[in-house]
């Protein structure tokens, strides 16, 4: 058995990842990161918009500060967020922006003078302030006070992926591309590694280390529509809670966005809203109006994608190959306006649907787009149960989000968490010894091997991997969306309980020498059904809504009984997971009060009800 | 009923002993928005487990899955069928090591190319929280923006005469890389440590022009203009190296 030994061992190599090995790098520790795909393919690459941070020196952020940020971040996350960490965070994102700047990022800046925005539909003049040229600017996000989002053009997420990896080259940080953890290697009380599969050759390795970090993003893709990209499984998620011990935190907490096009639910960005754009149905009808007489289609993203499947249910959806579908309309904002205030929009038309959205209706639907889920850790990083292991970005429940994140959020994250989780990793290292117990890595091994060979021998059956994930992915999509209630909820616990069965008699159907996709699937997929369980359980016991939480038989945010955080381990033999709770926040800076958008139908700490 | 798609698939398992180079052919029907990524993953779905691509973004972002389709090297996730004729023929790329099928090692060709350019900002500078940004002019950090949007997706490399004949040839992502620093003044290499870099047969003055990578590149970099500019720098350069040391 092929052994690599490290003091961290950073699973996932996309920001988070990348941006907490720099940091251990930095200070003398040997890190070695693993990546699904060459690092500069990770999904961070695809967050475009931008990363917030209260610079303050654009004019619509004039006078902006930390503490504006933290109430944008606590009133987003519906008070489920820990406040202590949102503070950590805003106090640090504007020091994070600035050090990317020193490493290579061509943040936008400042051009001082008069220019035009659009807002509602609206054209509207700003003027940026002379002593402020060539500082970093910042463009608005929704839910926010202030224009607070650092961005490079339409690229943001891909400029700061390519810089961090420059800075891991430049240290000469190994990153081992084209390798999944599968499992880690631990005794009940000390993380130890990771027993890894190479996506190369299909081959086994260990890898040990004093520190483990999991930053491997989301898992968008266990539902059928998502905006994720198809690496987006949850791996990290899966190989925590196989331990029995770690828990994933608020696993419920998924957030939907209103506009993926059909049939790859690429985004297509809210500014065709902001800007004037509508949505229409079967019949070419505007509904938006009928649902939200004031805001239209410029309501939150949660409340369009809400009633968007709602209309959908009503019948009045289009019909067509990839299911039903509305159509998102820009004609009338014009071919100029279309060229340049939304050249992204009309790209992804061209090349991805092969229509002109100058001419033609947009085919769109709600999709899967974060998850506020992870592994739930300490404020410093640290993952719950086990020593040695950490967790950083969307994989982790650091919990900056609570039930729904900011846009623009995610992304600094992934940098203020590395760089704040990364330190203290650091200062964990110092001093600190672990025995590998080849006993037990060992074990590790040969369990997995074992796994495997039941698998390519369909010594358990011969079920179809494929059509194990198409019924789980639909049975979230279709149930544990954007509204949820208690008989869907049900429904799907059940359901999923009957597919997780089916998903240990699968059986490989194809060559499994070498990479294997059917088999890298295979070993995955009662994780991914365990998680999908995990969402729906969570959900079905949340008799509340939070955030993106929405429950149509409980449509109040009820802070006398949910101000808590959901916390799911798994027993090894149970079809079910264990749910415990927690109280969201040991500090509350800010108590419990009305978003000032959104749904507000609040019952109090004290049991009193308003908004009703 | 739309288009019946007849796709032509260049297999081969190296992990496999009884597996030897050929074609295999799969039949689809085209349905509306059909991208080679909604094809691919349902050949491998719905007909064959084994077969091996790269995707991953499937949006024109990461880079992941340049291949040669119908002779052309292109990103597959934002290749239309209904732009493509009836009969589909993908080859892996050529330059980078197979790993099956149509997947390549892309992973360990970058990074042995971002360590040999240097691709990163070299700089004495450390970073003070309590300063300020250093100031950019906007246009400048606009014009950084534009080279950096490469996505390291190897189609220029790919297309490339000199590199399918020399392995050691850095390739067009490689000198737009170096064009990308030299424009930035957080980058303080002095002009001929460039040089070094790149005033080689390895670099700038293997290109043949034969272009191929700014017809091919899925980004539309403006590769010919950064060739010629970086040429003539060069070329300056090492008429001054004469002058100085000769």
């Amino acid at each position: 058995m092929e052994t690599e030994f490290s003091d961290l061992l950073c699973i996932g190599a996309g920001l988070a990842g990348e941006r907490v090995a720099v940091e251990a790098a930095s200070n003398g520790f040997k890190a070695i990161c693993l990546s699904l795909v060459p690092p500069r393919r990770s999904h961070s690459s695809a967050a475009q918009g931008g990363m917030q941070a209260s610079l303050g020196n654009c004019a619509m952020g004039d006078g902006d500060s930390p503490d504006i940020h933290f109430e944008d971040t606590v009133k987003g996350s519906d008070w489920g967020c820990d406040q202590e960490v949102a503070r950590l965070f805003v106090e640090t994102a504007p020091t994070a922006v600035r050090e990317m700047a020193l490493w290579g990022i061509p943040w936008n800046r400042v051009v001082p003078g008069k220019s035009t925005y659009f807002k509602g539909g609206k054209q509207y003049e700003k003027v940026e302030a002379k002593e402020k040229e060539g500082l970093i600017t910042a463009r608005s996000f929704g839910g926010t006070a202030k224009w607070r989002t650092c961005y490079t053009s339409d690229g943001t997420g891909h400029t700061l992926l390519y810089t961090m990896d420059n800075r891991v080259v430049e240290l000469g940080v190994k990153v081992h591309d084209r390798m999944e953890a599968i499992s880690l290697i631990h005794d009940g009380e000390t993380c130890m590694g990771a027993v890894v599969r190479d996506l190369k050759t299909g081959k086994l390795k260990a890898y040990l280390a004093k520190a483990t970090l999991i930053a491997t993003g989301g898992y968008g893709r266990i539902y059928r529509e998502t905006t994720n990209a198809v690496i987006n499984e949850g791996s990290g998620a899966i190989i925590a809670l196989d331990t029995g011990i770690v828990p994933i935190g608020n696993p419920e907490a998924i957030q939907f966005h209103p506009t993926g096009i059909v049939p790859t639910h690429i985004l297509v960005t809210e500014g065709c809203r902001g800007d004037g754009g509508t949505l229409l149905d079967v019949n070419e009808n505007r509904f938006m109006p009928e649902y939200e007489p004031e805001k239209a289609e410029l309501a939150s993203r949660d409340v369009v994608s809400r009633w968007m499947t709602h209309h959908i249910r009503k019948g009045l959806g289009v019909k067509g190959h990839y299911g039903d579908h509305l159509w998102l309309d820009i004609r009338h904002l014009g071919a100029q306006h279309i060229k340049t205030k939304l050249r992204e929009v009309e790209e992804i038309c061209n090349n991805f649907l092969g229509i002109d959205p100058i001419t033609q209706l947009i085919p769109v639907r709600p999709a899967q787009h974060y998850t506020m889920a992870g592994v739930r850790t300490d404020k410093d990083g640290a993952a719950y149960g086990l020593k040695g292991l950490f967790a950083a970005g969307e994989a982790a429940c650091w919990d900056l989000h609570g039930l729904n994140r900011l846009g623009g959020n995610s992304l600094a994250e992934t940098i203020v968490a590395g760089k704040i989780i990364g330190e203290k990793i650091a200062g964990f290292l110092k001093g600190y010894d672990v025995t590998f117990d080849t006993g037990i890595i060992k074990g590790c091994v040969v369990r997995e091997l074992e796994r495997i060979e039941r698998l390519v021998s369909c010594k358990d059956g011969h079920e179809d991997v494929y059509k194990i994930r198409n019924a789980m992915q639909d049975e979230l999509m279709d149930r544990v969306g954007i509204f949820r209630n208690g008989n869907d909820l049900q429904k799907a616990v059940d359901n999923l309980q009957e597919i997780y069965v089916r998903a240990k008699k699968v059986g490989i159907r194809s060559n499994w020498l070498g990479a294997s996709p059917e088999l890298a699937l295979a070993i995955k997929i009662q994780g991914m059904v365990r998680l999908a369980l995990c969402v729906a359980y969570g959900a079905l016991q949340r008799t509340e809504s939070r955030g993106c939480h929405a429950r149509e038989d409980y449509d109040a945010r009820n802070d006398k009984d949910w101000l808590n955080r959901t916390l799911a381990t798994w027993d090894e033999g149970n079809t079910l997971p264990t749910l415990e709770y927690e109280p969201v926040s040991k500090v509350m800076e800010i108590p419990p009060g009305s978003r000032g958008y959104g749904a507000s139908k609040i019952i109090s700490q004290d049991g009193e009800v308003t908004g009703a | 009923m739309g288009r019946k798609l007849k796709f032509n698939i260049f297999r081969y398992n190296p992990l496999d002993s009884n597996s030897v180079p050929h074609t295999d052919t799969f039949h689809l029907e085209e349905t509306d928005s059909m991208t080679l990524f909604i094809a691919l993953t349902r050949i491998r779905e719905e007909q064959d487990p084994s077969l091996q691509f790269d995707f991953c973004c499937r949006a024109g972002i990461c880079g992941s899955c340049a291949m040669v389709i119908n002779g052309r090297p292109d990103l597959a996730c934002k290749t239309l069928t209904k732009e493509l004729p009836t009969e589909i023929t993908l080859m892996p790329l050529p330059v980078f090591k197979l790993i099956g099928d149509l997947s390549v090692d892309t992973g360990t060709w970058f990074r042995a190319m971002n360590e040999k350019v240097g691709s990163w900002i070299h700089t004495d500078k450390t970073m003070d929280p309590n300063v300020e940004e250093e100031r950019m002019d906007n246009s400048l950090a606009e014009e950084i923006y534009e080279l950096e949007r490469c996505v390291e997706c190897g189609c220029c490399v790919a297309s490339c005469g000199t590199a399918n004949m020399r392995e050691d040839f850095i390739g067009a992502v490689a000198l737009n890389r170096i064009a990308r620093f030299m424009l930035d003044p957080r980058d303080q290499r002095k002009e001929r440590e460039y040089f070094e870099v790149i005033g080689t047969d390895e670099g700038i003055f293997g290109c043949m022009g034969l272009l191929a990578c700014e017809d091919v590149c899925p980004k539309d970099l403006p590769l010919q203009d950064q060739l010629g500019i970086l040429r003539r720098k060069m070329g300056w350069s090492a008429v001054k190296h004469l002058f100085r040391f000769g």
